[in-house]
């Protein structure tokens, strides 16, 4: 099959709505050329990440204030999340998932399968990674909760979110709030020497993770996509402080005239 | 997931009073089966009766050698406490081949052991299970069986104990310390806490209406060197064991002193291998004595349709951790 004749990303017509995006982004002029240079505009999503801020989450609507009749059994809970206190009246039932995302406009926190099997919704309470969708908000009083929203410092990134952009640790990004928290969590649990199920002799403390330590630790955190390798290679580099070359590249320009004319 | 009163009580002493006898009351700990079954609507409470964080958290030497596990400390602290970790290395290992970092962040030593069955029919709302709605009918006996249980089972339960932990507890002769309404307390050895099916497989232990894990009771270390928690799964990390055996022998040279031996997810319980503990007392440790420590083992296995696979899978499975735990040095 021959291969459409695209234009080239700095003259193809851009869509209203990437404009938009473009737009809402602020990225305009030589910036835009640059960035739409760097890219397909099917990758726009992926590159568009690091220049989200938690400005741009902050404009996210405040939630409607419930009405209490609606809540059954309601508690009242102060929620400590990302150094805010949240104040919130909460039905009994609900989770500390469904409080972010439902009440405080938290989104970053994922709801997967909602059973605790697979660890999109993983957050730190208290430093420890733990699921979201299996804790009660109302368990929730006087702990510390971090979720992936408050890792960065303003718009530096946390070195594991840095780590997984660079080294691709994804493809659709679902898992990816979850997988972050968790691999952030890891770090500290190496930092005490803390053992797993594949530590040859759990009387030995472990400092120094393998890459098979490193998996172990993390089957909590289920990838569709299977970016797998990719994710441990950005945790790796974190834990181990060494840098290490990414396994993906941006195609050049002859590569990509290649593709085209290819048959 | 039904409505419910939430209940955080600050002493024990509170949370037994809470305990209401004339409503479906659960104590919750680290809530990582317990809420799940809420939402699956297999689990209906009334009231939860948080008691995660009242003041069990220690772990601390008893009088005799041995350690005291408070219940409400998590899973993760306690497999790796250095005192666990040092002593009884077997109930570190087992801990850890349990579920995910996360899960056992949250999950409680006390809740552990109160962790209900995984048999699907269980889960299933929409199936018959004796354990869920008594009277129902039990849809394993003669359905998908594959995990089911190949020793103590009944007709009207088939289910088996999902637990890790309680494998190691079982093989190291553990005690389980409760507290009553009244204030009183008791002390429950390890293979007494679980029970058989029997007619009543809706009651999974021997713990009365009320009563409250305070405590988990460890002997005098035995087994600080020789030791193995050998858990065979369908994926490599993250998953039920399909069979899995805890051992820990005490060695001369080449001679087995003592052994602490169970088996999970053979059974409603942890399957406690007594007459294979003495056997092996005394014996030189060989491949031919482990095997036939195996046979033995499975002796009186009673397959069901769909599980003979157990029975070859648990004697490869208890060789494998008798043979690493001897070859420790």
């Amino acid at each position: 099959m021959k291969p459409s004749n695209q234009p080239s990303s700095q003259d193809r017509k851009l869509g209203k709505e990437e404009e938009q995006l473009l737009d809402d982004l602020g990225i305009f002029g030589q910036s835009r050329r640059t960035f739409l240079n760097q890219m397909s505009a099917a990758g726009i999503s992926l590159m568009a990440v690091p220049y989200f801020t938690s400005d741009m989450f902050a404009q996210a609507p405040k939630a409607p204030d419930l009405d209490p009749e609606s809540l059954l059994n309601a508690l009242e809970v102060n929620l400590k999340i990302n150094g805010d206190t949240y104040p919130l009246q909460v039905d009994s039932r609900m989770t500390l998932l469904d409080a972010l995302r439902e009440r405080l406009n938290l989104t970053g926190s994922k709801k997967g399968c909602d059973h605790g099997q697979c660890g999109a919704c993983t957050v730190l309470i208290d430093g420890k990674r733990k699921l979201s969708c299996l804790t009660l908000s109302a368990t929730c009083k006087d702990k510390e909760i971090t979720t992936v929203e408050g890792l960065a410092q303003g718009t530096d990134l946390h070195p594991v979110q840095a780590a997984f952009l660079k080294h691709d640790g994804f493809q659709c990004g679902y898992c990816t709030p979850g997988q972050i928290c968790s691999a952030v969590s890891l770090l500290d649990e190496a930092k005490r020497g803390e053992v797993s199920y594949v530590t040859e002799n759990v009387k030995d403390e472990v400092t120094q993770l393998s890459d098979k330590e490193i998996r172990e630790r993390m089957s909590g955190n289920i990838c569709r996509c299977g970016a797998y390798n990719n994710i441990v290679q950005a945790i790796q580099e974190v834990h181990s402080g060494k840098a290490e070359m990414p396994r993906w590249e941006f195609a050049t320009e002859q590569e990509l005239e290649a593709s085209r004319t290819a048959e | 997931m039904r409505p419910f009163q939430f209940h955080c009580p600050s002493s024990a002493a509170e949370a037994l009073q809470k305990h209401s006898r004339d409503q479906k009351t659960h104590y919750l700990g680290g809530g990582t089966n317990l809420i799940d079954l809420m939402k699956e609507d297999v689990e209906r409470p009334d009231h939860l009766i948080e008691v995660a964080d009242l003041p069990f958290k220690e772990i601390t030497q008893t009088a005799n050698g041995g350690l005291m596990l408070g219940a409400t400390l998590n899973n993760n602290k306690t497999a790796n406490h250095r005192l666990v970790r040092k002593n009884f290395p077997l109930l570190t290992m087992a801990m850890l081949s349990a579920a995910t970092e996360q899960i056992r962040n949250m999950a409680t030593n006390g809740g552990n052991l109160l962790q209900r069955t995984r048999c699907p029919y269980y889960f299933e709302t929409s199936m018959p299970c004796n354990k869920r709605e008594p009277g129902s009918g039990c849809g394993a006996l003669n359905g998908a069986n594959s995990k089911s249980a190949i020793f103590g089972w009944s007709e009207s339960c088939v289910a088996t104990h999902p637990s890790d932990m309680c494998v190691a507890l079982a093989a190291l002769n553990a005690k389980v310390h409760v507290e009553q309404a009244d204030g009183s307390s008791r002390v429950i050895p390890f293979t007494e806490f679980h029970r058989l099916p029997g007619d009543q497989p809706e009651k999974d232990t021997n713990l009365e209406t009320g009563e409250l894990i305070t405590g988990i009771e460890l002997p005098k270390s035995e087994f600080p060197d020789h030791y193995y928690y050998y858990k065979v799964r369908e994926r490599s990390s993250y998953a039920f064991a399909l069979v899995s055996a805890a051992v820990g022998l005490q060695m001369q040279g080449n001679t087995i002193i003592k052994a602490g031996l169970a088996l999970g997810k053979v059974a409603h319980k942890p399957w406690k291998l007594e007459n294979v503990e003495r056997f092996l007392e005394g014996k030189e440790a060989s491949l031919s004595t482990f095997e036939a420590a195996a046979e033995l083992a499975f002796e009186d296995a009673q397959p069901l349709s769909k599980n003979e696979y157990k029975i070859e899978l648990g004697k490869k499975t208890l060789v494998q951790a008798l043979v690493r735990a001897a070859a420790r040095s």
